[in-house]
């Protein structure tokens, strides 16, 4: 470009042309030569391009996923995004959790139909009466992807990564009803040998616990608590390091089902059977490809036109079409989560509780479910789904605008006279957005109220609600485990998802003291119900619905069954091939 | 011609210098940080991941450290995605984002400049309208809806495309360079247009045409090299824009390009990516603006005499 | 003047209140133009009147009706909460016209002056001033606006500002292209030569002859201006619901294309028309005021 011909010369061609007709002679052959070498490079470029553009894409269909998933066992799954990672220790997430329980196995694993506990490492298990001492027995068959058979000291390492406080491991909190666990994480205690957990033999596991913990063994199929192994590790840097290479493709050694084949950033991850696996023979599927595809209504196109086997969502409003097919593909299930609004009790006009009261018992959240959200959820009045592991929450209110009226009337704004406004504040998002929309309608309707939405960016929006800097906030909760524990320890005082000024002893008494020495699920349940009705009176949280899980699944699969924890063992799982999708899907 | 180049090219140190410096120290004052999310982390942990990340140091040190890497060509681990590199993410994403790039502006160039030139060859005809009303629908139409809308058309009704991924199906890469160069297409179609009528009614033109040259030639030979001017100033930050502009039509047919990283990293703050982006941004930008302003000049002769003449 | 003008530009009739005079004459006779002049002003009235014409609340809800295609009681039918279309439109117009025309003056303004001044100074104010262009392109935007907010708090005004600073860099590009263009054309140097102040030259001989891309390049800013607009109120720096704009009508309507298409078609026909008749506002403009073109 910087040889542009005539550059060098003083004679400006195109100055002469406009204003000096008896040079035009020469320059019409200089701007010729130059118009000729300028169309043949474009022209050379633009085909050339061009043809590669056709070559390396050309036209034509092709298998999809499905068909030669099908005939190969190979499973497609919509994976909603890339994961930040594969170290177990190092990544939060549900689509890390389910790449990661295909590439490892914790000492207990959960049957997808039940939830109940059964063998995954650990061949059997022992529990004392007090209920404070595991015993683990390793199954002598589990082996690592290289060969190697997974010792008792192999947890115990990993178990010190995972509580170290230079990892960095933001699920270490999982490990803490391990004696000791959490002050060694938090760095008061030193020697790791004081924590709960010590091999009785090379196949032995002991662990030992702070206090009864009824929901232990569901923690123990959390990828916090899997071992990984040390060897590997440590060759690619130190046992706290974070950003090794160990979890690269030829480099992870694991122990679950299926072995790490190949990973491309943003397009798939790959993972194929592992032959070392104790349980092979009833592992169906020859290997799973991860999609990370963080659009949903790209899964539900893909899902149509039979990419994938399983999407991660649906889209809200394709929901009642699918609903409406024979024999639909769409499925939903009970999920453990409580969607609600946080009230910061500490800023005017919320710091009433008759306010507070008021404006719950205002939405009404059957209609809310039933239009808005196209009844993929379900009403909730309370913080602990109903039916969690038979734990009935108490219902202390229904929708009821006059009484929320005279509620109102009673801290002094009858009619929403005097109100001085409130904010509504939820992170980005298409179905906050909605359900906000909704409810300020609602406060306006029923209790002559005014108030403003506000949505900030995600990291923006936790940042307000981390400060207090809000008035009414959304929140979602998905439980860690199936217990009403995991719902109401964050309203402990000073707890770090409790946001909302909320500060009860009683109430902190009940769910830390009382409950976990309770004897009977029965009496423990009862505190629960005592603790929960102190929460709901005070109403530093507004209940709105409770979780569903929906996807869509291929008729080819079996062995995916919906569960509360949408619990995915990819061992149950298997591909019948022949069997197609609807042709209404068209 | 090579000392405006040489000055142009000196330039551009302190541009990216002082791009880099705004930059780390905007992200660091936005709030919420690379390790916030909805869950609370305990402060155990925030602090160790602080420690790991090197966070804990004062924030003037971390920036000298910054600098330092950068020199050495080294941008730094990426917050999000513990065990990646920003170099290692950028050089998977970059080709697949210049290769869609490539394609768009090609066909932006090819559709746009072709429909723009005979639209101002006979304007205020069926030739002008006829292009110019489907380049303004192409304005109005963004890509966030005319990918959705291809793909619905040719991928789940006709079924004749792929309607996701690139380089994985045999002609995957169609439906996103359309996506992305349509909207291109339609600004340089405009452009171009107003270019041409622009330099057609010029005296330089009236003379060739006087001297009884065919009008392709004249158009060809003489307006097209000046009319495209304001398309070449368009252009320059367009290709840099590409990267930004890639984000929505890689989320939409899920291509794993730099657009993405670019604006997710925003999201995410993940600062070392955010600056590692932005640091590759700027280059791109120092870089084709100048390339469109040296083209202008191609163009333009006029313009070289102030090249020349040190002006 | 007179004299200095037919000096400068034989071919202009650039004598200060007979170019604008003559440009008049010619925009009238231009019918794409003087349509899409009164289509554009029908838009706007309706959007002034808005509040006393619409045909429901734009707040109120049915959400037991839902999205429902248009019908006698709402002809445009209604969205996912019930709401009637046509008045979401109608409100939606008003906010998407306001941001359209203030961020685009705000954008052109600075654009405009930033690329003249560039331009036809050169040297090395002209070296720095492109420079910090190339500086405010290459800053993460997204972080911009966040930081925005954050010191600032919600402000309608924000949005022009963060609209107009993005949009106005492109248009000092452009503008600075032309000017060095026509810099160095002969009327503009012997406008120089007759001792004319440099402001005046910029006034009145180049930025006028370098109107042609620039108003072309504002009817393109202007739609996709209100589409950033829906892009920032996504990102909370914008308009909250209830209130809403067409950038976010079609948004919205774009992710329900299948179910419900009549939320995508109306939102993007009355942004479409708007559109269009800028461009053919926009042409008539461009024709109306070049001058050498005019004697064709």
């Amino acid at each position: 470009m910087a040889a542009a011909p005539g550059s060098a010369t003083s004679r400006n061609p195109w100055f002469s042309l406009a204003t000096d007709p008896s040079t035009a002679a020469t320059t019409r052959g200089w701007v010729e030569t130059l118009a000729t070498r300028y169309r043949q490079t474009a022209w050379a470029v633009g085909t050339l391009a061009l043809s590669a553009l056709l070559i390396t894409t050309g036209c034509g269909g092709g298998e999809s996923n499905v068909d030669s998933g099908n005939r190969d066992g190979i499973f497609h799954l919509a994976n909603a995004a890339e994961p930040q990672g594969l170290d177990p220790h190092a990544v939060t997430g549900v689509p890390e959790n389910r790449i990661l329980r295909s590439l490892f196995e914790g000492l207990v694993v959960k049957n997808p139909y039940t939830l109940e506990p059964e063998p995954g490492v650990a061949q059997r298990w022992t529990i004392s009466d007090d209920g404070l001492v595991y015993t683990f027995h390793l199954n002598p068959e589990a082996r690592w992807s290289n060969g190697e058979v997974i010792n008792a000291s192999d947890f115990i390492w990993s178990w010190n990564r995972a509580l170290h406080p230079e990892t960095g491991n933001r699920n270490a909190y999982m490990l803490y009803p391990v004696k000791n666990a959490e002050r060694y994480a938090k760095g008061e205690l030193k020697d790791f040998t004081a924590v709960g957990i010590a091999a009785l033999d090379e196949s032995t596991l002991e662990v030992t616990l702070e206090a009864p913990t009824p929901y232990f063994l569901q923690l123990m199929d959390h990828y916090a608590a899997y071992a990984v192994h040390p060897e590997t590790l440590l060759q690619f840097g130190e046992m706290t390091d974070r950003f090794t290479a160990w979890t690269r493709p030829g480099n992870l050694i694991g122990n679950g089902a299926f072995n790490l084949d190949d990973w491309a950033m943003n397009r798939f991850i790959k993972v194929r059977k592992n032959d070392t696996y104790w349980d092979r023979e009833n592992v169906s599927l020859n290997g799973i490809v991860y999609h990370p595809i963080d659009n949903q209504t790209l899964e539900e196109r893909m899902f149509r036109v039979g990419q994938v086997h399983r999407t991660y969502e649906v889209p809200l409003d394709k929901v009642p079409d699918y609903r409406q097919m024979p024999d639909t593909l769409y499925h939903q299930d009970p999920y453990i989560g409580t969607y609600y609004y946080l009230v910061n009790i500490d800023k005017s006009p919320v710091d009433d509780p008759r306010v507070r009261r008021a404006l719950s018992m205002a939405v009404d959240r059957e209609l809310l479910t039933r239009s808005v959200m196209q009844s993929i959820v379900t009403p909730a009045y309370s913080m602990v789904p109903p039916g969690t592991l038979g734990y009935q929450p108490p219902q202390l209110f229904t929708f009821d605008p006059a009484a929320a009226r005279e509620l109102l009337a009673e801290a002094g704004y009858p009619g929403g006279e005097g109100w001085p406004g409130l904010e509504i504040l939820y992170n980005t998002h298409e179905a906050h957005r909605k359900i906000a929309i909704a409810i300020q309608q609602m406060w306006k309707k029923h209790l002559g109220v005014t108030v403003t939405l506000t949505n900030q960016e995600w990291k923006v929006y936790s940042d307000s609600v981390k400060t207090g800097d809000y008035q009414i906030a959304r929140r979602g909760w998905i439980g860690d485990y199936v217990d009403p524990n995991t719902f109401l320890e964050l309203f402990l005082t000073g707890g770090g998802n409790n946001n909302t000024g909320f500060a009860d002893p009683i109430f902190d008494n009940l769910v830390s003291q009382k409950a976990p020495r309770a004897k009977t699920r029965e009496v423990r349940y009862a505190y629960f119900v005592e603790a929960e009705t102190r929460l709901i009176e005070t109403m530093p949280i507004i209940p709105i619905y409770t979780y569903n899980s929906r996807y869509l699944l291929h008729p080819s699969v079996e062995g995916m069954p919906g569960n509360l924890m949408d619990s995915l063992n990819w061992k149950y799982v298997t591909l019948v091939p022949g069997r197609q999708l609807p042709d209404a899907m068209q | 011609m090579l000392k405006f180049l040489i000055s142009r090219l000196l330039q551009s140190v302190p541009v990216i210098l002082i791009v880099v410096t705004a930059t780390f120290f905007l992200v660091r004052a936005a709030p919420g940080g690379p390790f916030d999310e909805e869950k609370a982390v305990l402060p155990e942990v925030r602090k160790a991941l602080e420690a790991q990340y090197k966070l804990d140091l004062p924030l003037h040190e971390q920036y000298f450290a910054y600098l330092g890497d950068l020199f050495q060509g080294d941008l730094g681990p990426s917050f999000k995605y513990p065990g990646r590199s920003v170099n290692e993410i950028l050089a998977s994403g970059l080709p697949i984002t210049a290769e869609l790039g490539f394609y768009a502006l090609l066909i932006a160039l090819v559709i746009g400049g072709t429909a723009g030139v005979f639209a101002a060859l006979k304007p205020n005809t069926k030739q002008d309208y006829i292009p110019m009303t489907l380049a303004m629908v192409g304005i109005c139409m963004p890509s966030f809806l005319l990918g959705p809308l291809l793909v619905l058309v040719f991928g789940i009704y006709l079924e004749l495309l792929p309607i996701a991924g690139w380089g994985m199906l045999p002609g995957d890469k169609i439906l996103p360079s359309v996506t992305l160069g349509s909207a291109y297409a339609a600004y340089v179609a405009r452009l171009s247009r107003a270019g041409m009528l622009e330099v057609l009614s010029q005296d330089y033109i009236r003379t060739a045409r006087a001297k009884g040259l065919p009008e392709w030639q004249v158009v060809v030979r003489h307006a097209l090299r000046g009319g495209i001017i304001p398309v070449v100033a368009f252009l320059g930050p367009a290709f840099a824009g590409l990267l930004a502009g890639s984000f929505v039509v890689e989320t939409i047919f899920q291509i794993p390009g730099l657009g993405r990283f670019y604006v997710q990293a925003a999201f995410n703050r993940d600062y070392t990516m955010i600056l590692g982006t932005t640091v590759f941004l700027s280059t791109l930008i120092v870089f084709f603006n100048l390339l469109s302003d040296v083209a202008a000049a191609w163009l333009n002769p006029r313009l070289r005499a102030q090249f020349q003449g040190g002006k | 003047m007179n004299t200095l003008a037919d000096t400068a530009s034989p071919d202009s009739a650039d004598t200060g209140s007979s170019l604008w005079q003559d440009a008049w004459i010619r925009l009238r006779r231009n019918k794409p133009a003087v349509g899409g002049a009164y289509v554009l002003l029908f838009l706007i009235v309706i959007s002034l009147l808005t509040p006393w014409i619409a045909p429901y609340d734009y707040e109120v809800q049915n959400l037991d009706l839902g999205a429902s295609p248009p019908s006698a009681q709402h002809w445009l039918g209604t969205d996912v909460f019930g709401r009637d279309l046509l008045t979401q439109i109608m409100y939606g117009g008003r906010v998407s016209l306001m941001v359209g025309f203030i961020a685009t003056a705000v954008a052109l303004l600075i654009g405009v002056t930033w690329g003249a001044v560039a331009g036809y100074v050169g040297g090395r104010l002209d070296a720095a001033m492109m420079r910090i262009v190339d500086i405010l392109y290459a800053l993460p935007f997204m972080i911009f606006i966040v930081l925005l907010m954050v010191v600032f708090g919600r402000n309608i005004l924000l949005l022009f500002l963060a609209i107009g600073a993005v949009e106005w860099l492109t248009m000092a590009r452009i503008m600075r292209s032309q000017v060095q263009s026509l810099r160095q054309q002969e009327f503009v140097e012997a406008a120089i030569s007759l001792g004319l102040s440099q402001s005046a030259i910029i006034r009145r001989h180049v930025v006028p002859n370098a109107l042609g891309p620039i108003i072309v390049y504002t009817t393109l800013t202007i739609p996709s201006v209100m589409l950033l607009e829906a892009f920032l109120s996504f990102l909370g720096l914008g308009i909250q619901p209830p209130k809403t704009s067409w950038g976010l009508l079609i948004s919205f309507g774009a992710e329900t294309m299948e179910e419900y298409p009549w939320l995508l078609i109306f939102p993007g026909l009355a942004l479409t028309v708007t559109l269009f008749s800028l461009n053919f506002l926009g042409d008539g403009l461009r024709d109306a005021l070049d001058v050498r073109g005019s004697k064709d």
